[in-house]
């Protein structure tokens, strides 16, 4: 039974990007050389929306959402500009940075129980964060605080001095919201929130994430592998590939008509109640040290012509609004005027050998 | 398959690396005296005459003899040089023996559980609560009617008190281990419970055994000295022993003599030192946990700008 | 490796399930352990009776906690039954069958089943000896069952390999678990259950560990062996979208019971128990226009120690009737829900008045609120919290509320747990299926 679509969010006169990452690149140390995490991803998030980043393993979106909050292990660069309400984030001193965390940035983790300390209650989980950005505030402003956000998470009042562990699984990834959300942080990246949880109960998370927007007015870059939660959930998404964006655009325009043959084909592989048979793509996700020249699907990709070896793609709009970075998708729509018969014609590459597969 | 070995090796930081690379020089040091004994020591362990005269009773050290000679008319540096390959070579054995018993002991019990795992805890436990030197002092009096004073009977008496170190790390690692998939997996594919010990766990839960070798060896070292200088240990006409030495030293210290006390006495802090840190250092490189990432750095060119409308460059 | 022909399902039996009951003891807290009090006892698998046809691909489908995958480590006697018994059926030579009674067999007789039964496991990370290379791994299975060893066991694990698309085979032989990608190691996990030649193979979640792409890799060729090896299928998922490709049979289970069981175009065209409706209405579509539903059951599975009393879905089951089984837990829920819905003055206000919910968790079918003084106020309470929301379920369940002394009695009805009957071309556990037939009154003309 379908419901009715809720509107994306509105342009607004406070309309500046809470979030504007543009060229972000985070590359770590290894003994082959760098390892291209992500590599020049950009995006901007504006107040209540939600953006979909979705990829396979390895692709780099865990690696940009814990980028986004430095929160990136020791030996990892990260370069490009990262604004926030305007402000420098790259540029920020590590204590000032640590102060936003929590306050003005929110994380929600994949597995609630190992977040949680066992031995503390509720109540103490919420002084804690609420003392740590607000030092002088009292017990009663806590608690009423706490209680507020719990029960707008369906936790009863009557929990409020439980340990996590006498929590369910579903209620333990509402109070991990509910912890990131008492300080009303702007921005939220939410890193798998539901992979760990059962269908149903998955359902209910996204819910709540899907009212965040109404009754936080927060904006939330939700990372998945699964399709159907970004259908489900997100106002934007953006399709990662070997540490870049492919594809970014409204959600619904990029799965009613997606641009990028990988969007494509992982929608076509994504089995789902209507699949009457199996597609996949063939061979494997790139290394990210030597990833291919030009265009780091063409190995994979069933559209590929010559130019799509030598050359990497420079992001366009196409005229459904999605930004996409394909010469496929440039020829269908007339923004690539000078490429050549050869550039154009279908690659030529040695088939994929069956060890390479996945 | 070195290169597996040398992999972690490789990713250590410096200080650990430095820490492990101090200790083997420093134990190779020892193992070479000890191999080349008969080439290097000038004399015998327990030559008293050369060309049948006797050595000088308690000379200070000098050109001929370099260490000085001990009131029984040995000479000190030969005594230190064959005092290595006693010292290795017993403590070699006991650890040999302490894990061939502990290892399997370990395995069995983790993985067997029930009445037999509680029971051998319980054994081990108490064991390991004795005090080390009064159990290698109890068993080196058992065995001396047995098996004589020597090398053997001091290494078989210094195994046990090892044994319970190898059964506890091997036993824990083995309980959790036992809830795998893979040994799921095993049983699903028919193994006998001898085939799932053997080749499923087994490689899977000797990984800190090398480095509680080492750690063992450094301490069986100062416990063979401790035996010998309170006499249970090798007696003197098997072979040469630093502990043995030390003991007929204590008379000369009050006469101002240094030199039969201080060399052996020094062989055994560098062989301990050199000992510990090789254990220290594997535990570092081995031990995921410790093991510091060794941090590459990463030079990022400058920045090509993606989202511009230029036309697309060569990347 | 032969090819046999495509074995379709012959109706014939292959596994029989009776009365499957697998009980977990638990590891109470510290005291009752060390006094030696009773520390309960989990049904991970509570009374399932399932035939398993020759040549099907019977799917078991449930979330955490439904004893799926229990069931299945039962069926290879990986898992030990407390009741009830599990019959395979061997295939000998010349047409005959022979018994073997799974649940009872131990040792080297249980061992010898597994050239018959074999699993694949959900982790490919976890499912491999890490320090056997994929050479050793693969041909172990056939060293242990005396088939081959020595220089026999390369060709065979060679043609296992290839068999499941780790060609070319040498390539792969001499790597360790380590060096290969997930899709690469199921592929492996594979190769070791088919190696035996199997008749049966449980997959446990054998996709769900692995990227999108690559799991219609591994399924297909799960199809492909199905065909090549003429090989019948358990398919273990909380996947009901897999499932409903793969399966020709679907068992919904919930709490250690079949709550639904029939062919998948059945199941999927008209779900009939609720829980089997919430479970499709909420699987997560590519589709942008669909929404999350509204209606979706609420709460989560409760604890397998202390299930609910009548069928164990109704605490959550937008559809339950006045005879599925209410209890004091379920009040706790109410009161609890109406309370995340108020401000904290009159959620304290209302909390002193009710007192201490502890007493509702013993499951019972009469429970007293409140205290004997202030009776007529919590009675005020229940009567605000049904206005708020008349539809709810628990209400038909009340049979009687009444003051007494003490405070607010609340009695529900009887309830029953409900056994699987046959309604419209599947299996159901529900009271509310079979529909009853209503008689139309003769209408004269």
């Amino acid at each position: 039974m379908t419901e009715l679509y809720d509107a994306p969010v509105a342009a607004r006169d406070d309309d500046a990007p809470v979030i504007d990452a543009q060229d972000i690149r985070i590359w770590y140390g290894s003994e082959r050389g760098p390892v291209k995490a992500v590599d020049g991803v950009s995006f901007s998030l504006r107040k209540g929306e939600i953006l979909g980043l979705v990829g396979e393993s390895g692709c780099g979106k865990s690696t940009i959402g814990r980028g986004l909050l430095g929160l990136l292990p020791p030996g990892a660069e990260m370069d490009g500009a990262l604004r926030f309400k305007g402000e420098d984030l790259l540029a920020l001193p590590k204590k000032e940075m640590f102060a936003k965390r929590g306050a003005e940035l929110g994380m929600i983790f994949q597995e609630p129980l190992t977040r949680l300390n066992p031995l503390m209650r509720i109540s103490e989980h919420f002084e804690e964060t609420l003392r740590t950005h607000e030092k002088s505030i009292g017990k009663e402003e806590i608690q009423r605080r706490a209680l507020e956000v719990l029960r707008l998470m369906g936790i009863p009042p009557t929990r409020y001095r439980s340990y996590p562990h006498e929590f369910s699984g579903g209620m333990r990834q509402r109070l991990m919201i509910a912890l990131a959300l008492v300080l009303r942080p702007a921005f939220v990246v939410a890193d798998e929130p539901t992979t760990a949880l059962d269908v149903l109960v998955e359902a209910q998370i996204i819910r709540i994430l899907h009212s965040l927007r109404s009754e936080f007015e927060t904006s939330l870059l939700l990372i998945t592998h699964n399709l159907g939660i970004i259908a489900e959930a997100c106002d934007r998404v953006a399709v990662m590939y070997a540490g870049e964006i492919v594809e970014i655009g409204d959600a619904r325009e990029v799965f009613s008509d997606p641009q990028h043959p990988y969007t494509r084909e992982l929608l076509r592989s994504t089995i789902s109640l209507s699949t009457t048979g199996l597609s996949f793509i063939p061979g494997a996700p790139p290394d990210l040290v030597n990833p291919p020249t030009g265009c780091h699907f063409h190995p994979r990709c069933p559209d590929a012509m010559n130019i799509c070896a030598t050359r990497h793609p420079v992001q366009h709009e196409m005229p459904n609004g999605t930004r996409v970075q394909c010469w496929a998708a440039d020829l269908a729509h007339g923004r690539a005027p000078d490429l050549t018969e050869d550039d154009t014609a279908p690659l030529v590459r040695e088939e994929i050998s069956v060890a390479d597969e996945a | 398959m070195l290169n597996r070995l040398l992999a972690p090796f490789r990713n250590t930081t410096g200080l650990a690396r430095w820490i492990l690379v101090t200790g083997i020089v420093i134990t190779i040091a020892f193992v070479v005296m000890a191999v080349f004994a008969p080439w290097i020591a000038p004399l015998d362990f327990n030559q008293q005459k050369v060309d049948g005269v006797k050595l000088p009773k308690l000379a200070a050290p000098s050109d001929d003899y370099w260490f000085g000679t001990s009131d029984q008319f040995y000479d000190v540096f030969s005594r230190v040089i064959w005092g290595a390959r006693t010292a290795l070579v017993v403590v070699t054995l006991s650890v040999l023996f302490s894990v061939l018993i502990g290892v399997p002991l370990g395995l069995i019990s983790g993985f067997v559980g029930g009445w037999t795992d509680r029971m051998l805890v319980f054994v081990m436990d108490a064991l390991y609560a004795f005090p080390t030197l009064l159990l290698a002092i109890v068993f080196s009096f058992l065995l001396r009617d047995a098996l004589g004073g020597g090398v053997t009977a001091a290494a078989l008496s210094l195994t046990v008190i090892y044994i319970p170190q190898y059964f506890r790390v091997v036993r824990n690692t083995t309980v959790s281990a036992r809830e795998s998939t893979y040994v799921e997996a095993a049983r699903a594919i028919g193994a006998k419970n001898s085939s799932i010990m053997g080749r499923y766990l087994f490689g899977n839960v000797i990984q800190s055994v090398p480095v509680i070798g080492t750690l063992n060896a450094a301490d069986a070292i100062g416990t063979l000295a401790a035996l010998g200088f309170l006499g249970f240990g090798i007696q003197p006409n098997e072979a040469s022993e630093w502990g043995y030495d030390l003991n007929r030293a204590l008379d000369d210290a009050s006469s101002g003599i240094w030199w039969t006390a201080l060399f052996p006495g020094l062989a055994i802090v560098f062989l301990i030192t050199g000992l510990t840190l090789v254990g220290e250092g594997l535990n570092e490189t081995v031990n995921p946990s410790l093991r510091k990432r060794r941090i590459r750095k990463v030079e990022m060119p400058p920045n090509e700008p993606t989202t511009a409308l230029v036309e697309g460059r060569t990347r | 490796m032969q090819t046999k022909r495509d074995v379709t399902a012959t109706g014939e039996s292959l596994v029989d399930i009776r009365d499957l009951e697998v009980h977990f003891e638990l590891r109470g807290g510290m005291f009752k352990r060390l006094l030696g009090m009773d520390t309960g006892t989990v049904k991970a698998v509570d009374g399932v009776n399932i035939s398993l046809k020759r040549g099907e691909v019977l799917g078991l489908v449930g979330e955490s906690g439904s004893g799926k995958t229990t069931l299945g480590r039962a069926m290879l006697g990986l898992a030990r039954s407390s009741k009830g018994s599990i019959t395979y059926h061997e295939r000998g030579g010349e047409g005959q069958t022979r018994e073997r009674v799974v649940s009872q067999l131990k040792g080297a007789d249980l061992r010898s089943l597994r050239t018959d039964l074999q699993m694949v496991f959900q982790d490919p990370n976890a499912a491999l000896n890490p320090s056997m290379t994929i050479e050793a791994a693969v041909g172990h299975p056939l060293k242990i069952h005396g088939i081959a060893k020595g220089e026999e066991l390369r060709p065979r694990v060679a043609a296992a390999l290839e068999r499941v698309g780790l060609a070319p085979a040498e390539q792969f032989m001499s790597k360790y678990p380590a060096d290969l990608s997930g899709g690469q190691k199921q592929r492996a996990v594979i190769a070791r259950a088919i190696i035996l030649d199997p008749e049966v193979l449980v997959a446990d979640e054998p996709v769900s560990m692995l990227d999108m792409s690559v799991r219609a890799k591994i399924l297909q060729l799960m199809v492909d062996l199905k065909k090549d090896l003429g090989l019948t299928y358990v398919y273990i998922t909380h996947d009901l979208a897999s499932a409903k490709f793969f399966c020709d049979r679907i068992a919904i289970m919930y709490l250690g019971r079949v709550v639904e069981i029939g062919p998948t175009e059945e199941i999927f065209a008209d779900p009939k128990h609720p829980y089997t409706k919430a479970l499709l209405k909420a699987i997560p579509e590519p589709d942008p226009n669909k929404m999350v539903p509204r209606d979706l059951p609420r709460g989560e599975i409760p604890d397998a120690a202390k299930p609910p009393l009548g069928c164990s879905f109704h605490p959550r089951c937008p559809e339950a009737v006045a005879e599925c089984g209410w209890e004091s837990r379920d009040l706790r829920v109410l009161l609890e829900e109406h309370w995340t819905r108020q401000e904290t003055t009159s959620y304290e206000e209302e909390q002193a008045l009710v007192g201490s919910l502890d007493r509702l968790d013993d499951p019972q079918k009469t429970v007293t609120l409140g205290s004997g003084a202030d009776s007529a106020r919590v009675r005020g309470l229940l009567d605000r919290i049904r206005q708020e929301n008349p539809s709810e379920p628990l209400w038909t369940g009340v049979d009687e509320i009444s003051e007494t002394g003490d405070g607010v009695e609340v009695r529900f009805h009887q309830g029953f747990d409900p056994e699987l009957r046959p309604s419209g071309g599947v299996e159901v556990a529900c009271v509310l299926h079979p529909k009853p037939v209503t008689v139309e009154p003769y209408r004269s003309e």
